[in-house]
């Protein structure tokens, strides 16, 4: 198997965060009745010229500036020719010849290691209707529904450079790129709701060979996970096919999450979109200072940020790179942070109970109750003793799922901490009398045994003491 | 011939056009006159020319991001061959 290398270029649609669409002043809100915001324009009736969205050029350039591009200055749209019922004018506009933003890249971080994906190109286009096959699927329905309200929903589609080598770079670079299109506040990117579409260009080639192989196009991915899986799936089945003596045919190939294996759709032997000006369209005409003046507005990146993390607040790499791979969560630890400022602290605390009860829960940040203020008073209470920091995570259970103050947990569920020597004092004498051979194993030099007598107390307790005061008090009366 | 009776036909059964009698024949015969025209203009050099995207001296035609009422839906759907619940109802695609 390793006589072969994987080669790997993604497609990444991304909706641009516009109140209205590409071409016209309908909605772009999501999940709206069928055919509720559309237009002579974006039904593409006969007759109907649209006018660009400023907003949506704005975004685009943003995008591309944020993904290290170049940006053109002389750009224009183009219109992609093919019959497909989602497509009511039988061509989509899109920039074929002159995208918005070519030439860039971004870096991951993979096992500890950097590697630079470059990006092809970033162009605008219209977001196709959205077909629905009747039966679930396209090959055994009679009929198909259309839904043209995300026609004409302005898009970027962004193209890397197929220097990607395998699933889990490939997930990686979704995840950077996410993030960073998330930072620059020009998309949602969510993929459940469909702001962020990906599909896969496979090949495979012996190693050390630069000529590329067959590619199939994976599509119908739905997740991350479901783009990593599909390209280990479809990696592998190219090269048993081309060792068993076989040839891949160049198709467009669909995913099947639940069976786990990629099928072929459509065979796409030369696809002719006998593209052509959009000459309906002015040409877009992007002044140096106006592209610059964009530029200024986008805030700190997801890299800048995970330095500062490290730099500033001498958090662990790997931390640093978790907390900034979504905007909401490094939001959140800097909120924290900024109420208890121990960085490392607070970042255990977000990686491990947030990070555990999101995914337990399926959630995403914003739909738990805990805030970061929050966060920062439980931790000021575990710090104080006054509770331990078992009972803390019970705490900040309540938290996420209740949002309620911790204190007011504390009280409510008689969790205090007893700290309080001369209630502990009387526990502990017992503890001694009831446990003769480990005080004497103890006191004969055997240190472990101290842990037994600590987790009586504990036990004792139910949990409650201060186990740092139990232990001192305990040593103070072995020792007399 | 840059383009056959039969790829006339395959256009106009993917446009949705009945052709009749002569008209493909007929068809066939006038787009290939544009045709041989456009290879005529095809002949000149214009590799040191920057390509017309518009034919008017536009550029920068924008409008603000601001919502405008889309169309009521019974007009949306009213040209619809077939309907169902506020969809478009198309024939198996492939």
């Amino acid at each position: 198997m390793s006589r072969y290398e994987a080669v790997i270029g993604l497609e990444v649609h991304v909706e641009l965060k516009t109140e209205t669409k590409l071409f016209c002043g309908c909605s772009t809100e999501f999940g709206k009745e069928p055919n509720t915001q559309v237009c002579p324009v974006c039904l593409g009736l006969p007759g109907a010229t649209g006018v660009l969205n400023k907003k949506a050029v704005e975004l685009a350039v943003k995008a591309g500036l944020a993904l290290n591009c170049e940006i053109g200055t002389n750009t224009w749209f183009d219109r992609k020719n093919y019959y497909y019922p989602d497509l009511p004018k039988g061509f989509q506009i899109s920039q074929v010849f002159r995208p918005i933003a070519y030439k860039g890249y971004l870096d991951l971080e993979l096992n500890g290691k950097s590697k630079r994906i470059n990006i092809t190109r970033a162009h605008l286009e219209e977001d196709p209707g959205k077909l629905t096959h009747a039966g679930g699927s396209i090959i055994t329905s009679h009929c198909s529904y259309v839904d043209y309200n995300r026609s004409g929903i302005p898009l970027v589609e962004i193209v890397s450079e197929p220097e990607i080598r395998s699933g889990e770079e490939a997930k990686a670079y979704l995840e950077k790129l996410k993030a960073i299109l998330e930072y620059a506040g020009v998309s949602d990117v969510k993929m459940e709701q469909g702001s962020l579409r990906c599909d896969a260009n496979v090949s495979v080639r012996p190693v050390g060979s630069t000529v590329l192989g067959t590619k199939t196009e994976i599509k119908n991915m739905n997740s991350f996970r479901a783009v990593q899986r599909a390209i280990d799936y479809e990696v592998e089945r190219q090269i048993e096919a081309l060792m068993d003596g076989g040839r891949i045919i160049q198709e467009t190939r669909a995913w099947d999450e639940n069976l786990g294996v990629t099928v072929a759709m459509r065979s796409k032997e030369n696809p002719d979109y006998r593209c052509f000006m959009e000459h309906e369209l002015a040409p877009i005409e992007l002044k140096t200072e106006w592209i610059e003046d964009v530029r200024a507005t986008i805030p700190e990146l997801p890299d800048a940020r995970r330095k500062r993390l490290v730099e500033e607040h001498g958090l662990p790499v790997y931390d640093a790179g978790v907390i900034t791979s979504s905007l909401d969560l490094a939001e959140f630890f800097d909120a924290a942070l900024k109420e208890y400022p121990d960085a490392k602290t607070v970042s255990n605390w977000v990686m491990g109970e947030l990070l555990r009860l999101l995914n337990a829960r399926n959630l995403e940040l914003s739909e738990a109750k805990i805030t970061p203020g929050g966060l920062a008073s439980l931790l000021k209470l575990i710090e104080k003793g006054a509770i331990s920091n078992k009972m803390g995570k019970e705490v900040f259970e309540v938290m996420f799922e209740e949002g309620k103050d911790p204190d007011q947990i504390v009280k409510e569920k008689g969790l205090s901490q007893i700290s309080d020597e001369s209630q502990l004092n009387r526990i502990i004498a017992e503890v001694i009398a009831k446990n003769p051979k480990s005080v004497a194993d103890f006191q004969s030099g055997k240190e472990k045994a101290i842990g037994f007598l600590v987790g009586q107390v504990m036990k004792a307790t139910r949990g409650q003491a201060n186990p740092g005061v139990v232990n001192a008090i305990l040593r103070e009366k072995l020792a007399e | 011939m840059k383009i056959s009776e039969k790829e006339v036909e395959q256009l106009a059964f993917l446009s949705r056009l009945d052709l009749q009698g002569e008209e493909p024949a007929d068809w066939t015969k006038s787009l290939n006159a544009v045709l041989d025209y456009l290879e005529l203009l095809n002949k000149l050099d214009t590799s040191a020319v920057e390509p017309a995207a518009h034919v008017l001296p536009l550029k920068n035609i924008f409008r603000e991001d601001r919502p405008q009422q889309s169309l009521d839906k019974e007009l949306v759907l009213a040209n619809a061959p077939e309907e169902e619940e506020g969809s478009f109802v198309v024939p198996r695609i492939v």
